[in-house]
């Protein structure tokens, strides 16, 4: 764990396209003195205190909650497009992420894994202002 | 407190129209005026809920705009964006502006023009309100309607069937609707062999995109009674937020905001759950109506469905829910939503619901904004 991770409101996961290597990039979850873990990060967390560290999700594997396979996909993302609501266990602290599945194939239950992206949809198709967040992360890729 | 009434009420035909914002929010103020026999110098505070006529049109500062075309001119206004739930967050101000001693008449007037956007733009449009870890990967509120859709059909082993009911029940409803923008019946079959959009979640599971507007007028009960016997009492009324980022809940099936702004609103109020006579809940997908119905409080967490397929829900049923047709065959222009629900409430409770009448005294409307991100509950009873 570290206390350097990223803004707590930007959306980007630790590392990203400018760092050149995927092997460099996290997806960092704030801890809190609580000992509780939010994806992403707030300022204030759910107890209303300050993090004091991140966790980095990637190295964990994660339980899927709920999927979906969205085909009515906004301009710049991948049609169709698999969703997925996961639960983390960090040391017996669950946490929850979404992000999208690298395959159609994936059930309630499947174990995942992420795996990064440099770029999950395109930045300069959507009305977000492309500079306003970060746009690499992780997919979640189901563990045979 | 003096109670505050709603004396006058307006609904544009909703659809694809070829008014722009500007024309739709003046069509709708106009009628409301009119329908109350309310003149427009006499308005105090006036009120536009719209979410995004600046994404969708290019068009701003709309509640100075209306103030003008309605010779409202030198009312206050203010613009309510709260998402889809823009309409309801409307209603609350407008209330709150009466309540306090702020404003002797309030107009509420709340519109979107959507349909000028192709289906993804409109979409996209939306799903700006996302977080960034959400909107990078490519969310939609669709999507999660689908994931909280499987999540609920899982969890409580209903039937993908129960889901289609509520659109063949809505749709049914829209049939008396004359400003619905669907006024056709669908059978079941057609709901569950429509196309995927998001996975259990078909085409009919989802409400169309709309342009639209609707109003309503607000003021103390004493100066209610200057014009007319008949208004409506606002009971109840109360907004709430859940977290922003969906999957931090710890139920996906259970919409905080509506279980804490509808536990406020009753108790103001001074009622509960079993004292409502109909409902307009924010059936924006099907899903929805299953958990509104139950974070309101009607029915048990899990059980939801079940009404449905009983027949409670129907129009002629112990709880008719949605007889406008809701945001499903109704349409959902954002902004107007829900004021559009709570036009038709105080239909229902004034007895000038016409054809889609019930037995009412007491009726309740649920606005949801994002997905449960934030809400409205408002709860009207028949002046007597």
């Amino acid at each position: 764990m570290s206390a350097d991770g990223d803004g707590p409101d930007d959306g980007a996961d630790g590392g990203g396209p400018d760092d050149g290597a995927d092997a460099e990039a996290t997806m960092d979850a704030a801890e809190y003195p609580d000992g509780s873990l939010t994806y992403p990060a707030h300022p204030i967390g759910p107890g209303g205190q300050e993090p004091v560290g991140t966790v980095d999700l990637s190295a964990y594997t994660a339980e899927v909650i709920t999927w979906t396979t969205s085909t009515a996909t906004p301009p710049g993302v991948r049609e169709p497009n698999t969703l997925a609501i996961v639960e983390f266990d960090v040391d017996g602290e669950p946490v929850r992420a979404i992000g999208q599945v690298t395959t159609d194939d994936v059930e309630t239950g499947d174990t995942v894994q992420p795996v990064y992206c440099e770029e999950l949809r395109d930045p300069d198709a959507g009305i977000r202002e492309p500079d306003s967040q970060a746009w690499d992360g992780f997919r979640f890729e189901p563990v045979t | 407190m003096e109670r505050v009434a709603i004396i006058g009420a307006s609904m544009t035909q909703f659809g694809q129209r070829d008014a722009w914002i500007r024309e739709l929010l003046a069509e709708a103020g106009s009628a409301c005026l009119d329908d109350a026999g309310v003149a427009p110098d006499a308005v105090d505070h006036l009120y536009v809920s719209n979410m995004a006529s600046g994404e969708f049109e290019g068009q701003t500062g709309v509640p100075n705009a209306l103030a003008h075309d309605l010779a409202a001119v030198p009312a206050y206004t203010a613009r309510v964006d709260q998402t889809s739930a823009s309409g309801g967050a409307g209603v609350y101000a407008a209330w709150q502006s009466v309540a306090s001693g702020a404003s002797d008449m309030s107009l509420l007037v709340g519109g979107e023009r959507m349909t000028h956007r192709t289906t993804a733009e409109a979409t996209d449009v939306i799903a700006s309100l996302t977080h960034p870890v959400e909107y990078k990967h490519g969310v939609t509120l669709p999507s999660f309607a689908g994931l909280t859709a499987r999540h609920y059909l899982e969890t409580y082993g209903a039937p993908r069937e129960s889901l289609g009911k509520v659109a063949v029940k809505n749709h049914r409803n829209g049939v008396d609707n004359p400003h619905a923008q669907f006024r056709t019946e669908v059978d079941l079959d057609t709901v569950l062999e429509s196309p995927v959009v998001a996975d259990p979640l078909r085409l009919y599971d989802f409400c169309p995109i709309t342009d639209g507007s609707a109003g309503l007028l607000l003021c103390p009960e004493s100066v209610a009674r200057e014009y007319t016997d008949e208004y409506a009492v606002v009971s109840g009324i109360a907004g709430a937020t859940d977290t922003h980022v969906v999957h931090e809940r710890a139920d996906p099936t259970t919409m905080g905001g509506v279980v804490n702004s509808s536990e406020a609103a009753y108790r103001m109020a001074g009622v509960g759950p079993d004292d409502v006579d109909v409902a307009e809940l924010h059936d924006m997908f099907t899903i929805l109506e299953f958990l509104q119905s139950e974070d309101l409080g009607f029915f048990e967490k899990g059980e939801g469905w079940k009404a449905v397929e009983e027949g409670v829900t129907d129009r002629d049923g112990e709880l008719p829910i949605n007889t406008s047709g809701g945001l499903k065959s109704k349409g959902h222009p954002l902004g107007a939503s829900g004021v559009a629900q709570v036009y038709e409430v105080y239909k229902q409770v004034t007895g000038h619901a016409g054809a889609r009448q019930v037995d009412a005294e007491t009726g309740l409307a649920c606005n949801v904004g994002g997905f449960g991100n934030c809400v409205t509950t408002t709860i009207l009873e028949g002046a007597v």
